[in-house]
């Protein structure tokens, strides 16, 4: 049996799990073994039965109120009771992904292949896939001799395919083993869309100069439904927040378009953006390192492009 | 307080990486090696604690050939009380997270600190792996940390926001940015280095579950097309096309 689990993000399918599903029905087809999803904890009405689009048939919920906070512990002890022979599980490389997937591995025996991007091969005696390493600056092969092998899916790198389906969902219960790992508060960040699941990333660097002319780049994220990210320099500076600092030392990420303004391109900046699909520059620089690892790119001062572009985003709208 | 820092010994964040001719391995000739940048959050988290005498010892573990013992000396400059070596080549994930829970199991850390993830494998894997293996609790992507009679109050990072735990200690962690200033080792604190021990110690015996068929280097982007600014609206067209803006 294959499983998928999908996450709870506070009652809601996250887009990393909607990849996860689809990428599991795939594979399902693919080694022609039956897929089961699981999910943990209370969801909001109807929210579960959304995966029938994507193709599933199966779903086990261990419906719990203790699990509508993420706990590795618990997390680990009820999937480890839910499944039955697995041989492969699906789990998205999200916050909660990479630490239930590492705990899994060892308490079911399973070797784990984590943040792979291409669908799993049976390859010799166990499976191949591959991953990122090196900080996007190599792709890796992995190889595992086993038989059975828990796999985390990266964002943003396979795209979901509508398929419909008619979805039989099973509850159950498992009590929660401790209450070791207990969430006490929560905190929501300021921006709209999570940087780790956005499609596009509206990103800034030193060259705005100051935190007070953020305003056109949150204007123009608006416009294009983004996430707001930003080098690091800006944000050891506090321009802005640390949780919106990507690269080598801050976040990682891989949307489908990158928007970088103002930003040089140096290696450590690259090293966590460098797997977008699509990467935009505006740089006043027309030597910018950026230019040399980018699809797209406008030499030019960003406060007379980027709020000349927000307008004729607008026009395009029909908004001016 | 007894504390455990997991270092993972990776090249430099400015390192051009190459593979070696059989594309199964890293081409360290050249490369400089640094302790990875998420585990110096967790180490200068340490030294931290033991600066308000909350922790008494702090240990840094690699698991690694000779040559991690430079990254240790880091280590140790920075704070570190000692060292420990444990002599195997970290082939996976699993080799390394055994070995630390080998250790740690005669140890009675009251903290055992990792990064986030290795700048190198990217795997997120040895943490976790490893609080399994001890049957500890584990808080990944900590970001602050507050420990006060035996509890520990922890912010973690997660989709759109963070969240904090109340964990009883022992406890596994691993570190995201925030959780503490890096520290850079000053002379002081790199003569002393000088005269503290590092230690090794045989491996257990186990066989890695995960290996590596072959490295390649990612596409990189041909060529940048460039779009006059004076014409504005082909970007706007750009966007369109990539499925930015609808
Ligand atoms: C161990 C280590 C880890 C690091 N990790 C990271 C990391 O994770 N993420 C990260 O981002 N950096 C990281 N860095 C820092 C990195 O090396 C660079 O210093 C940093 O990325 C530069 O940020 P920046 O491009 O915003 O600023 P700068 O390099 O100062 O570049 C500013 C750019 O803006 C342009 N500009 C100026 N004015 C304008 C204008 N009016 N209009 C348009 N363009 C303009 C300039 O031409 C220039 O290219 C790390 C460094 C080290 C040593
Ligand atoms: N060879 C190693 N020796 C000691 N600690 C390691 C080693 N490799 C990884 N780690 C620790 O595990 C964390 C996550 O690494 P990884 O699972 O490889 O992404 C690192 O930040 C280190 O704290």
């Amino acid at each position: 049996m294959i499983y998928v689990i999908v996450e709870n993000l506070q009652g809601s399918i996250r887009k990393a799990s909607i990849e996860a599903v689809s990428y599991a029905v795939a594979l399902s087809e693919k080694l022609q073994k039956p897929l089961q999803g699981i999910a943990l904890g209370p969801f909001k009405e109807g929210e579960l039965q959304k995966l029938s689009q994507y193709g599933l048939e199966q779903l086990i919920h261990v419906t719990n109120e203790a699990y509508k906070d993420f706990s590795s512990i618990n997390y680990t002890n009820a999937v480890a009771q839910v499944v039955k022979d697995p041989t492969v599980i699906v789990l998205p490389q999200g916050y909660d992904g990479r630490a239930l997937a590492p705990r899994l591995s060892i308490r079911l025996q399973m070797p784990l292949l984590s943040g792979i991007h291409t669908l799993l091969e049976p390859y010799e005696q166990g499976y191949k896939a591959q991953r990122i390493a090196y900080s996007n600056k190599g792709i890796e092969t992995v190889y595992t001799p086993s038989q059975k092998v828990i796999v985390t899916l990266k964002a943003n790198s396979f795209v979901p395919q509508k398929k419909e389906a008619s979805l039989n969902i099973t509850t159950t219960e498992v009590a929660a083993a401790t209450d070791k790992e207990r969430v006490v508060g929560r905190e929501q960040f300021s921006g709209k869309v999570p940087l780790t699941e956005a499609n596009v990333v509206v990103s800034g660097g030193r060259g705005l100069k100051g935190p007070e002319n953020w305003g056109m780049i949150e204007e123009l994220a608006q416009l294009l439904g983004a996430a707001t990210a930003c080098s690091k320099p800006v944000a050891d500076e506090g321009w802005r927040p640390h949780h919106e600092h990507v690269g080598q030392t801050g976040i990682q990420i891989a949307p489908n378009v990158y928007i970088a303004i103002g930003i040089s391109g140096a290696i450590q900046h690259l090293a966590g953006v460098s797997a977008s699909k699509n990467i935009i520059v505006i740089n006043k620089d027309k030597d910018a390192p950026f230019f040399k690892n980018c699809d797209y790119g406008v030499v030019g001062d960003a406060f007379e492009v980027v709020p000349k572009l927000i307008e004729a985003i607008k026009r395009y709208k029909g908004l001016a | 307080m007894k504390v455990l820092v997991a270092i993972s010994h990776v090249p430099d964040t400015t390192t051009r990486i190459t593979f070696t001719e059989d594309k199964k391995a890293l081409n360290k000739q050249g490369v400089t090696f640094i302790i990875n940048p998420y585990d110096e959050f967790s180490l200068s988290y340490a030294v931290g604690l033991k600066e308000q005498n909350k922790a008494k010892e702090v240990i840094v573990l690699c698991v690694g050939p000779k040559e991690v013992e430079s990254t240790l000396k880091k280590a140790l400059a920075i704070g570190a009380d000692k060292a420990v070596r444990i002599d195997t080549e970290p082939k996976d994930a699993f080799i390394v997270a055994a070995n630390i829970a080998a250790y740690a199991k005669e140890q009675n850390f009251d903290l055992l600190l990792f990064g986030k993830e290795s700048i190198d494998f990217n795997g997120s894997q040895v943490p976790g792996m490893v609080a399994e293996l001890l049957q500890l609790p584990f808080v990944s992507f900590a970001t602050k940390m507050e420990i006060e009679n035996g509890k520990a109050k922890v912010t973690r990072e997660i989709s759109g926001g963070s969240e904090i735990l109340e964990v009883e200690l022992p406890l596994v962690l691993s570190a995201q940015k925030g959780l503490a200033k890096e520290r850079i080792p000053n002379m002081r604190g790199i003569m002393m280095a000088r005269r503290k021990p590092v230690e090794v110690i045989a491996p257990t015996e186990t066989q890695p579950k995960v290996e590596t068929l072959q490295l390649d280097y990612p596409k990189g982007r041909t060529q940048c097309k460039f779009i006059d600014p004076e014409n504005i609206d082909e970007l706007v067209q750009v966007l369109v096309n990539l499925g930015a803006l609808n």
